[in-house]
């Protein structure tokens, strides 16, 4: 296939893959969205096949792996429990980084399969694409494997900082930036297994200051760079289905974090550089175990919400980890029986990735329409009855509203506290991850319900 | 003067990140875990890069140590195009409206 002819394939590739994303503007057009990313992907890969040309034995060994890797996917993607999304995502972006590095070791060892120069001899741009290619890449691979590890508790989720971190990781990145000049001036190989090396390195720092409620973020920015990486490897490929995909990718991933930043109410620079909530502690246990707080059970509970004419549910990460979606749906349908208006409310940084509460509630079979975000419904908490709040605590701490020393102070929160009556349920009385004591324990309107949250919301089903 | 091809691939690029941008901001929220896997999926398409390199030059049995990594890289990548469209596919079939 001439190289004009494939270009214009993969420029359709890349077409497709933004109609991939188009489509998730609403869940209806979602699922055509991604059999256009199928295609897109198909095309790439066949069109690549007509362009290398070469039906030999490398041909089968190449079909014989993919399958491998691919029926290796297929049985990660039927067997994953949907609370464990995160740390899939975390580990999918971690074999992007990989495969980049792979790449671009490959093109600096034979740059003449790629029309990039001889070995000793590539040409500039294409060296420096390169090797932002792979050191990206790098990053994101070790990056992805500490925030795996993190999410999936293999590792400790508190923050892991020492003296003179940042500096290390400010010395790192500045040498980056050396050993890739160096690398364009010398050709040598060593430099570049330098880079690489460094770039794994500047990827474990990076991620083991970030505590494990920040997780949200530091996905979205692992997202954002697994793109970046891509697209450095479509300009040395010279390949317009990579650039675009790469670029797509990359702005996606930013701009989840910008989202998730804003949820929380933090920049990102104060994200990245870590160890929230191991300063704050001082400030926060003066009050704390003196004020009266009211305690109730599973009755109490249904007779409330039974008698109520709304209820606004809201789900956080306690509920994912109780996995009590499903009885809580069940309680749900009881109490639409029972002619009760119920509505989900979830906050953006409810959960552990962008949209982690909505696949959960959806996997337990909650029609979308009933599930809404914070601006759409924190108007409607002032005229609800019952506010049944499962699993979340800090994004519905009134204080980030009224005290400027909290530490959450702006952070954007549910109303909770408006409707009439708040139930809470929770094991204990401390505090959140933020280090934080809830103000809403000790409001005359919250009833708290001590107990896990599936083995209360069961409860609760049976006295309905 | 002939404009340099690198000047159209940037072009291609920074109108590209431009287009991400918008698109990305009409994702509804509560598709955004799908909206990662999705993109997961598609950053995949640097398998292509993985075949040229697995195939370059080995018209025979003898791989060198870039076709190696080709290889590798082809696995990696296919894991995560399977994987991310499939799991993608799962999710979104769970997102159903109300029953009237």
């Amino acid at each position: 296939m001439s190289a004009n002819l494939s270009a214009i394939f993969y420029l359709i590739s890349g077409i497709l893959f933004i109609l991939a994303l188009r489509g998730l503007s609403s869940p209806e057009t979602s699922r055509q969205g991604n059999y256009f990313g199928i295609a897109g992907m198909a095309i790439s890969i066949i069109v690549t096949f007509l362009t290398v040309g070469n039906f030999g034995s490398g041909f089968i060994y190449v079909l014989i792996f993919l399958l491998i890797g691919g029926s290796l996917g297929a049985f990660i993607a039927f067997r994953i429990p949907m609370t464990a999304m995160p740390e899939l995502v975390a580990g999918f972006h971690s074999l992007v980084g990989l495969a980049a590095v792979f790449v671009a070791i490959s093109a600096f060892l034979k740059p003449e399969a790629f029309n990039l120069g001889i070995v000793g001899d590539i040409k500039l741009a294409s060296l420096i694409e390169m090797s932002l290619g792979a050191a990206i890449g790098a990053i994101t691979f070790s990056g992805s494997i500490i925030a795996f590890l993190k999410l999936r508790g293999i590792m400790s989720g508190s923050p892991i900082t020492f003296k003179g971190q940042h500096i290390i990781n400010l010395i790192l990145g500045l040498t980056i930036i050396f050993l890739i000049y160096y690398l364009c001036i010398s050709q040598s190989s060593n430099i570049f297994w330098s880079l690489v090396l460094i770039s794994f390195v500047v990827g474990v720092l990076l991620i083991i200051p970030i505590g494990g409620a920040d997780m949200p973020v530091v996905i979205s920015m692992l997202n954002s760079y697994s793109g970046w990486a891509a697209a450095g490897i479509g300009f040395t490929l010279e390949n317009t289905a990579l650039i675009i995909t790469g670029a797509l990718v990359g702005s996606s991933g930013a701009i989840l974090s910008y989202i998730m930043c804003k949820g929380m109410n933090r920049s990102f620079f104060n994200v990245i550089l870590g160890g929230w909530g191991a300063t704050d502690q001082s400030s926060t246990t003066n009050t704390k175990e003196q004020k009266p707080v009211k305690s109730g059970n599973a009755d109490d509970a249904a007779f409330l919400m039974k008698n109520a004419s709304s209820v606004i549910i809201v789900p956080g990460y306690g509920m994912a980890v109780a996995q009590a979606q499903h009885a809580l749906r069940e309680m749900v349908d009881l109490l639409k029986k029972n002619g009760v208006k119920v509505t989900y409310a979830i906050h953006p940084v409810a959960g552990r990735m962008p949209g982690h509460m909505n696949v959960l509630l959806a996997e337990a079979n909650v029609p979308y329409d009933e599930v809404f975000e914070l601006e759409e419904i924190n108007n409607d908490f002032a005229n609800c009855d019952v506010a049944y709040v499962i699993g979340a605590n800090d994004v519905t701490n009134p204080i980030a509203k009224s005290d400027p020393q909290s530490p959450i102070y702006g952070m954007p929160v549910l109303d909770v506290e408006k409707s009439k009556s708040v139930l809470f349920v929770k094991r204990s009385l401390s505090p959140g991850y933020a280090g934080i004591d809830n103000d809403l324990f000790y409001r005359d309107n919250t009833l708290m319900l001590f107990a896990d949250a599936k083995k209360m919301t069961e409860e609760i089903v049976k006295s309905l | 003067m002939e404009i340099d091809p690198f000047i159209f691939r940037l072009s291609i690029f920074i109108l590209s990140i431009f287009v991400g941008y918008y698109v990305v901001w009409s994702v509804t929220p509560s598709l955004h875990t799908p909206l990662m896997s999705v993109t997961n999926a598609i950053s995949s398409v640097i398998i292509v890069g993985a075949i040229i390199a697995a195939l370059a030059g080995s018209s025979n049995t003898v791989f060198e140590t870039s076709n190696i990594f080709g290889f590798l890289a082809i696995i990696l990548a296919a894991v995560n195009i399977f994987g991310g469209f499939l799991v993608t596919q799962r999710m979104l079939q769970m997102y159903k409206k109300k029953k009237k």
